[in-house]
């Protein structure tokens, strides 16, 4: 397999959505360079999944558009794969076949190849069914990464998982991601999970994005280390912190 | 120990058959002693003597053959109706709003209402009861494979567009394996209707099966036949009920809820 292989470049320009009257994202700008590590966090609802899917191809724009290496977007890719909050696994197909789902030829070899990168080859005769929800998703990640995409969306994929589980997840994720040098892209709620894993941490308010926070420490990451917890704390706060006007009438509220 | 162990299964495997058993003891020996009369009900061993009497001049082998040969014919001929609509309606909604309708109407007619419209139609040849059951049948395996394939998670095939299955990967690879717990639960009660349709349209308009087998022997009085031929019915049911078991077992094996049946 090729591990030098580049991720693709990512530009988001002025890329607008709205279903019906809402308006999910407003004129949005973003750039990732070929193997960069993204995360977007944000309350739910801020439009952080919707611009996963635009991504995706699984949307289309209301104005403005996506640009995967220069080359405008306009249906899915398959150099560009998804990982969902829920696995998403056919139940009725092996894990194996799972992986190997919609891939050509000899699929057998790499989709044993990928089982071994996220640690379950021994599980590769099993049904999903019996699997933990931790081990679902790496089979989803093998999935994911067989095709050996250049730009691997990551909606949320730990969210159902257990806090251990999550750590666990956070490495593997991390090491695959610095071997084989694709460009991801993760949406999450949870800041932590964003400041160990990205290289910058967009935080999206209202469609908007209004943080956009490098995160230049060495890796693998201290969760205990000052700068850590300072960057995160940061973004927590940005997060939590309303807007104004709405703190404003609240207090003048309480005065009345 | 063991030995009170391997009794302890013994009599675990025995126990659901001893009511049976003890039931027909006692019918034996009522009729035996004249208390019920043959004429209302023969006794059990004069219908297993009538059943192997029966079974060596042929004619029983032929009656079933004729009759399982009906049912199976009917339960494919509406059988494929029902799964071809079921899955045009519920792949595309402009199918589901051209013909849904129509068919939930029709569905509501109880069909062996029509047995008298049918034997205008058809007399009482092969063609009337081949057109009951298939109505019968046509059915519970639309409504299931219907919503067998409504009920797919939206999910799983957006995840198989995404991973570049084309459209016939899609039907093959999730669509089908997803709705066929669901088609299966038609086939199910589709094996049921088939029979309970053959039944009533035997009985009424036939020249051979078992139906006339045991509306003949009525004329006759010969409730041996009769409760001969109730008890094919039951045994031919069962057989239905155990194919599609077989075919739970080998294609639901992936699901917990169908491992051990």
């Amino acid at each position: 397999m090729s591990p030098n292989k580049q991720g693709t470049h990512l530009r988001v320009w002025d890329l607008t959505k709205t279903f019906g009257s809402k308006t999910v994202l407003r004129s949005m700008n973003l750039e990732a360079a070929p193997g960069e590590f993204i995360a977007i966090v944000g309350r739910s609802g801020c439009g952080k999944s919707t611009l996963l899917r635009l991504v995706a191809g699984l949307e289309t724009p209301t104005e403005g558009g996506v640009l995967l290496n220069f080359e405008p977007l306009h249906r899915l890719n398959n150099f560009v794969k998804v990982m969902f909050q829920d696995s998403r696994l056919l139940e009725w197909k092996r894990v194996l076949e799972n992986v190997g789902l919609g891939l050509k030829g000899d699929w057998r070899s790499k989709a044993t190849w990928a089982l071994e990168q996220v640690g379950l080859q021994e599980r590769a005769s099993e049904w999903p069914g019996i699997l933990s929800g931790g081990q679902r998703q790496r089979v989803a990640l093998a999935r994911a990464l067989v095709s050996e995409p250049s730009l691997l969306l990551l909606d949320e994929p730990l969210g159902a998982l257990d806090a251990l589980t999550r750590i666990e997840m956070h490495r593997l994720i991390e090491t695959l991601w610095q071997e084989q040098g694709f460009t991801a892209l993760l949406v999450t709620h949870d800041v932590e999970e964003a400041v160990v894993l990205a290289d910058r941490v967009v935080l999206i308010e209202a469609g908007q994005i209004v943080l956009d926070e490098p995160v230049n420490l060495p890796r693998p990451r201290d969760r205990a280390n000052p700068q850590f917890v300072e960057i995160k704390e940061r973004v927590i706060n940005r997060v939590l912190r309303r807007p104004d006007h709405q703190d404003s009438s609240r207090v003048a509220n309480l005065k009345r | 120990m063991s030995n009170k162990l391997l009794k302890n299964q013994l009599v675990k495997q025995a126990l659901p058959w001893s009511v049976p058993v003890a039931i027909l003891v006692i019918w034996e020996l009522l009729s035996l002693t004249g208390i019920i009369s043959t004429r209302i009900l023969p006794a059990p061993s004069s219908v297993i003597a009538t059943a192997i009497k029966l079974t060596l001049s042929g004619e029983l082998l032929r009656h079933i053959a004729i009759s399982s040969g009906r049912a199976i014919t009917g339960f494919i001929i509406g059988g494929s109706i029902g799964l071809i609509f079921g899955f045009l309606n519920g792949i595309y909604p402009l199918a589901e709003t051209l013909f849904d309708t129509s068919i939930q109407m029709i569905r509501n007619i109880p069909h062996l209402a029509l047995i008298p419209l049918v034997i205008l139609w058809f007399g009482i040849g092969d063609e009337a009861r081949l057109f009951l059951v298939s109505l019968g049948v046509f059915f519970p395996i639309y409504v299931n494979t219907f919503y067998g394939i409504r009920n797919i998670d939206r999910g799983l095939i957006e995840m198989g567009q995404v991973y570049g299955l084309s459209s016939r990967e899609l039907l093959l690879e999730i669509i089908i394996p997803g709705a066929l717990a669901s088609i299966l639960i038609g086939v199910r009660y589709a094996l049921g209707i088939m029979w309970v349709t053959l039944i009533v349209a035997e009985t009424i308009a036939a020249d051979s099966g078992i139906g006339y087998m045991a509306m003949n022997a009525r004329e006759f009085i010969q409730t041996d036949i009769i409760v001969l031929a109730i008890i094919l019915y039951a045994l031919l049911g069962k057989l239905a009920d155990i194919f599609t078991r077989a075919l739970e077992g080998r294609w639901m094996a992936w699901n917990p809820n169908y491992r051990g049946v």
